[in-house]
């Protein structure tokens, strides 16, 4: 834990915690932003914010585990948001989360071990019309096949190699 | 000739790969010497056909969609069509898929997939921002207040509370600040009616919303919007931003005196805060737990002041009404649910996407008529509305007319009005531990009946969809399911048993067959599955054994192959492999 705090720098939080900290009802604006800078949570910067707004730490981690977007681990390069939602469901989205497993080898929540890809379950993403459907750093991938998600990620980790 | 083309550039049709469709488009112009380029617009709702492009002839009026535009077709539209005035008919939408168009009745889709959301001036155009004038220079607030109480609308989130009866209670409610929250939390798996009115009409949402303020009496308004829903967050704060230019919002709008500005609060992923009390809660940075009510969000509300929460389809609705008056919304739909509904609709159906119909036609219409059936050659099982909170209607019930109180009695929900619909591959049970697990997964954990009866309920569906139900387990479904309901405080745990209640009832024999002969008749839950391959089918290939990852497949060449069960992990791959049709499913 301690190795882990000497590692963050917590100086680029400090811009954000001097717009927010201040504001009422912010905390989860505060937490979207430190997650944009770090990728997670990192524990030393939700105890930076807990003493910027007061906040108790305890409070702090309650929102921050309560919210499915919030992350307190580090998540790779691409995260894979695979839809659950039901047209997804009925679609076969179960096989494609056995595809992305078996090709990166890691399940649900999971991180590769070049840390390159992570794979999250997430509720609807509401493109129910392209199910099976996932979502990569904010692009759709929809009518997903077997072979499209093989495809889509080898040119990924393709496109990283270069 | 003078021609416009328009691309679809929606979620669902950037997903389909609309830009480079746009790019194609524009290189193939651009290439032949044109000046003229492609323009962007929101979703017309025709998700099954996307990338989509329209053709305009200008002078005329003439109008031609496209369908299932690649690279190579667009090239095609664009020297052909756009420049050369040969229509490509080949790639034209069938007049079949057309009907999916033009049967509609649009309200509060009026708008997309015909502008440019982007550009304020597509939205002022087409009338955007009179309603807003007229409820600002013309109306009093009580005036405003009646003409969506003529029109009828009622909430279109789900439970369908009468919109004018908030907004009274809201202005009537003592305080000085008063707050308009717009609820873009749209969490039902299955809906995306919402995300499509924010990425294709935005304005129509900041119109409604300030019309609500003014008859309110507030000056601030908040979009609670999904974090998952970034290319709506993008569109709404550009529209924020030219309607701030264009006096719409901010100070003294329209020389009265009067302001009104919105600010966007991105959610961070709780379907929970859906319900109106969680999301206040969320608004204020706070884990988002319901809370009792009374008070309601009307008296008490954001930051205890007396608040109006909406949902996009609402507001959406509200700009139409004061434009076009309360009774020409009122003279659509039935007795007691007035108006057009956006359903979406999607799973296993023909031509999945957005329609918005009357109220009162039939479901068999909007699934069938509109929507062309189930999609491949299975057959209708099931439509699924209301999502977790909702259920599912059979076969049986397909001339149900949608509105609120028939869909009720169902047993399923109007909701937010998705509908997923079923055809025999799936199973009943599997639906329910499927919502089940979700609405387990998203229970704020408050209520002890909600917070514990779901997680028992999923663990009862995950004990029969893996064989290993027991005599009574459906009457303790029951049991359980009614508890849950009368304990929970808000909707999510009062509805949360739906999904398995309703398949209980119109499904109960898929029950009965999982629990008494372990068999999954829609071949769906895996653990009940049986692999056989038949000898006379089987050409001795030795492709399945192959393919199988576990070895559990065995035979000589040109002889018959066999499974071994007790090896057999139940992958499918030796049927989905075999090219002789030999591997059975039982």
């Amino acid at each position: 834990m301690t190795n882990i705090a000497a590692e963050i720098d917590l100086q680029p939080l400090e811009s954000v915690l001097a717009a927010c900290a201040a504001k009422p009802g912010s905390l989860i604006t505060i937490l979207q932003q430190t997650q944009e800078l770090y990728g997670y949570l990192p524990r030393p910067a939700l105890a930076e914010i807990s003493r910027a707004t007061g906040i108790t730490p305890a409070k702090v981690l309650g929102v921050a585990s309560f919210y499915t977007q919030f992350r307190l681990e580090p998540v790779g390069r691409y995260l894979i948001m695979l839809c659950q939602g039901t047209a997804c469901h009925v679609n076969g989205a179960e096989s494609i989360s056995a595809v992305i497993s078996e090709e990166l080898g890691i399940a649900d929540g999971q991180t590769t071990a070049d840390g390159l890809f992570t794979l999250k379950h997430v509720a609807c993403l509401g493109c129910c019309s392209l199910a099976p459907a996932m979502m990569i750093n904010g692009e759709v991938y929809g009518n997903l096949t077997a072979s499209s998600v093989r495809q889509v990620l080898h040119d990924l980790a393709a496109k990283e190699a270069e | 000739m003078a021609m416009r083309v328009k691309i679809g550039l929606g979620s669902c049709g950037m997903a389909a790969g609309a830009r480079q469709t746009q790019a194609a488009l524009d290189e193939a112009l651009a290439a032949a010497g044109s000046t003229l380029r492609s323009e962007r617009t929101g979703c017309i709702g025709l998700c099954f056909a996307e990338p989509l492009v329209e053709v305009v002839d200008v002078e005329s009026g003439q109008n031609w969609f496209y369908g299932r535009v690649d690279a190579a077709a667009a090239a095609r539209i664009a020297t052909e069509h756009v420049l050369g005035g040969r229509v490509q008919e080949d790639l034209l939408l069938t007049s079949d898929e057309l009907h999916f168009l033009q049967s509609q009745q649009r309200i509060a889709l009026r708008n997309c997939g015909v502008i440019d959301p982007e550009n304020i001036e597509h939205y002022i155009e087409r009338g955007g921002y009179q309603a807003l004038r007229q409820a600002v220079c013309d109306l009093t607030p009580e005036q405003i207040i009646d003409t969506v109480k003529i029109s009828g609308l009622r909430g279109r989130g789900g439970a369908g509370f009468p919109t004018w009866f908030k907004w009274d209670a809201c202005r009537k409610a003592e305080g000085d600040i008063k707050y308009v929250i717009c609820n873009a939390d749209e969490g039902d798996p299955g809906a995306f009616m919402d995300r499509s009115v924010l990425e294709s009409d935005p304005h129509s949402v900041l119109e409604g919303m300030a019309i609500a303020a003014r008859a309110i009496g507030s000056s601030q308004g908040v979009i609670y919007v999904r974090a998952e829903y970034p290319l709506s967050i993008h569109r709404l704060e550009l529209a924020m931003q030219a309607a701030r230019e264009r006096g719409f919002l901010g100070q003294n709008i329209f020389g009265s005196g009067w302001d009104f500005d919105i600010y966007i609060k991105a959610g961070a992923g709780a379907f929970v805060c859906g319900e109106e009390t969680a999301l206040l809660a969320s608004l204020e940075g706070e884990r988002g737990m319901p809370r009792l009510k009374p008070p309601f969000p009307a008296q008490k509300g954001f930051w205890q002041r007396p608040s109006n929460i909406n949902n996009v389809e609402t507001f959406a609705n509200v700009t139409w009404i004061i434009n076009n008056g309360g009774e020409a919304f009122a003279a659509m739909g039935t007795e007691t649910s007035k108006g057009t509904k956006v359903f979406a609709l999607a799973g296993k159906i023909k031509r999945g996407g957005l329609v918005e119909v009357p109220m009162g036609i039939t479901l068999r219409e909007v699934i069938f008529d509109i929507g062309g059936g189930i999609k491949g050659d299975g057959e209708f099982k099931a439509v699924q509305m209301g999502g977790p909170s909702g259920g599912c209607i059979p076969a049986s019930l397909l001339d149900t007319p949608v509105d609120y109180e028939s869909i009720s009695q169902t047993g399923a929900i109007m909701g937010s009005g998705g509908m997923i619909i079923m055809d025999e591959g799936t199973c009943m049970v599997d639906m329910a531990r499927f919502f089940l697990d979700f609405t387990q997964k998203e229970s704020c954990g408050k209520c002890i009946h909600c917070r514990i009866g779901t997680k028992r309920m999923l663990e009862i569906l995950e004990r029969i969809t893996r064989g290993e139900g027991k005599p009574g387990d459906v009457e303790l479904l029951q049991d359980l399911g009614r508890q849950i309901q009368a304990g929970s405080l808000c909707g999510l745990g009062a509805s949360a048993p739906n999904p398995a209640l309703s398949t209980i009832r119109y499904f109960a024999n898929e029950y009965r067959a999982h629990i008494e002969e372990h068999k999954c008749p829609s071949h769906s839950c895996r653990p009940l599955l049986q692999y056989h391959i038949k000898p006379e089918k089987c050409r001795g290939c030795s492709l399945c054994a192959r393919k199988c990852p576990v070895g559990a497949i065995s035979g000589e060449l040109r002889e018959v192959f066999v499974i071994d069960m007790d090896k057999c992990i139940k992958c499918g791959n030796c049927a989905a492999s075999c090219r002789f049709d030999a591997v059975e499913v039982l």
